[in-house]
């Protein structure tokens, strides 16, 4: 075997036999000292639970992953009619930065109920929708305006020596600059999004929210812990898979020029 | 016929610098004209203010013919690093909304004369150093430019590389019927490349010397080229350029 074939091998053999391990000794654990199932259920019991909870438990993952993604989305392209927005006007970028930060500095637990009065709890999806993009929109933001100030100011006015307009500037040299750092801002607010889901879901409580959250919250209050800890899973899962898929969308995207996403050849 | 003339330019930046005062000299069209000058002595600046990038605060820039179509080659090869190199050479036909079976063509031919047949689909990162800038002189030469600026192009480059694409340049020249501005701080590029050379004093700068090279420099080492070499390095020292 090659030896980068080794690496991939080991990078993906080494976390697994790690989890093993630790599902082993929990495992053990547990029947040894006799935990009881209401504190921490032993893996093949959590195992149990998913099971049993199977449907239930996708078509809360379905309505968690429905408004991240759609939270998501929405981040994304308001993010980037943001700093589109900023990157041609600096008088606007400099009147309504300020409030970017505002809104991403104040912790999004404190807004949530107050979105959720005000959308009304007759719209709750939007309402969670609305506390998802809040937390995911900034660091689309930041990476945007970072990445369409960042283009070449020589290759600007190169194109301005050929009558480039401003659209034409944006298109072909600003937005293709500002690429990487988009992606990177992406991947950051894939899995915010998902913490802004879980969050708005947990504020929302129950008999409203249908999500992942709700889940928990139900299986604690019912010390359906193992059930619990499924759903927690779930939701871990779920945010690996979302880094995964954005890091494989960076990788096509940037694989022929940006360094980033080429490996050095040793 | 007088291509391009400043007269009395001068030039101040935000910051306070002051740099260029009383500019001024005149390229006939079909000239190869070396600008001169030790490092910050307002070269680029001069070579901004000629292609319209910048204005002057004092004096005239003035084109008797029209403004020519210009191309501007920088230092560094300033390519898109996210697009393949005929998509870089095609970059000033695409926004002049040439079409583009068109655009590729003409972008092929002058990658091919700038000695890159066959990389049309290499990305700027896959070249050489050198061959960056050949990519960026095909860039430069896809608008069939009248006037091409070129602001210390090779200075990045090895000495090797820097005489191949000096050499190239000279062909480029020879075939297209160009005008050049060449800026370069080396005294013995200057004396072999251009058929006049523009000697600028240190900043504010301004030309100290007006140097056309006689005939017959066929070769860097050419017996005329090494004189002329001489007379370009004594007049930057009279112009206090070499302290």
């Amino acid at each position: 075997m090659s030896q980068s074939g080794m690496k991939r091998l080991a990078s993906i053999a080494l976390p697994l036999a790690v989890a093993i391990l630790l599902l082993g000794a929990w495992e053990i654990a547990v029947a040894h000292w006799q935990v009881p199932p209401y504190v921490l259920p032993a893996p093949s019991a959590i195992a149990r639970a998913f099971l049993g909870n199977f449907a239930s438990l996708m078509a809360a993952l379905a309505a968690t992953l429905t408004v991240t993604l759609e939270a998501f989305l929405a981040a994304t392209v308001l993010g980037i009619a943001t700093a589109i927005a900023f990157s041609q006007s600096r008088l606007l970028e400099r009147t309504f930065y300020p409030y970017a930060v505002i809104l991403q500095v104040t912790p999004v637990v404190a807004i949530a109920p107050l979105i959720l009065i005000w959308v009304g709890f007759d719209h709750i999806n939007l309402a969670l929708v609305i506390i998802s993009t809040i937390v995911a929109f900034f660091p689309i933001l930041a990476g945007a305006t970072l990445g369409l100030k960042s283009a070449d100011f020589n290759l600007i006015d190169l194109t301005r020596l050929y009558g480039a307009s401003r659209l034409q500037i944006l298109w072909r040299i600003r937005l293709p600059t500002a690429l990487p750092y988009l992606l990177s801002g992406m991947k950051t607010a894939g899995g915010l999004a998902l913490i802004g889901a879980v969050v708005a879901e947990f504020v929302a409580g129950s008999g409203t929210a249908t999500g992942l959250a709700w889940r928990i919250v139900e299986s604690g209050n019912r010390l359906e812990i193992a059930t619990l800890f499924a759903a927690l899973a779930l939701l871990a899962v779920t945010g690996v898979a979302i880094f995964a898929a954005l890091s494989l969308l960076e990788w096509a995207l940037l694989r022929r020029w940006h360094e980033s996403a080429i490996s050095h050849q040793s | 016929m007088t291509l391009l003339s400043l007269s009395q330019v001068g030039k101040r930046f935000a910051t306070g610098t002051q740099a260029l005062d009383g500019l001024s000299f005149k390229i006939a069209a079909g000239e190869f004209v070396s600008l001169l000058g030790p490092s910050g002595c307002g070269k680029s600046t001069a070579l901004r203010l000629a292609a319209g990038l910048l204005e002057p605060d004092a004096g005239e820039i003035a084109y008797p013919g029209g403004k020519p179509e210009t191309a501007f080659v920088f230092q560094e090869a300033t390519l898109m690093p996210w697009a393949d190199t005929l998509t870089n050479a095609r970059l000033p036909l695409d926004l002049k909304h040439v079409p583009r079976d068109e655009a590729n063509d003409r972008a092929r031919k002058a990658l091919a004369r700038a000695g890159l047949a066959g990389f049309e689909h290499a990305y700027p990162r896959e070249l050489s150093g050198g061959m960056k800038m050949r990519a960026s002189l095909a860039r430069a030469l896809v608008a069939r430019p009248k006037l091409l600026l070129l602001d210390e192009p090779f200075a990045a480059l090895d000495e090797i590389t820097r005489h191949a694409l000096g050499d190239d340049l000279l062909r480029l020249w020879g075939e297209d019927g160009l005008t050049v501005l060449f800026v370069t701080h080396s005294a013995a590029e200057s004396s072999y490349i251009s058929q006049r050379v523009l000697v600028m004093t240190p900043r504010p700068g301004r030309v100290a010397a007006d140097i056309t090279l006689a005939s017959g420099r066929d070769t860097r080492l050419s017996p005329p080229t090494i004189q002329a070499q001489r007379a370009i390095s004594d007049a930057l020292s009279t112009a206090g350029a070499l302290a």
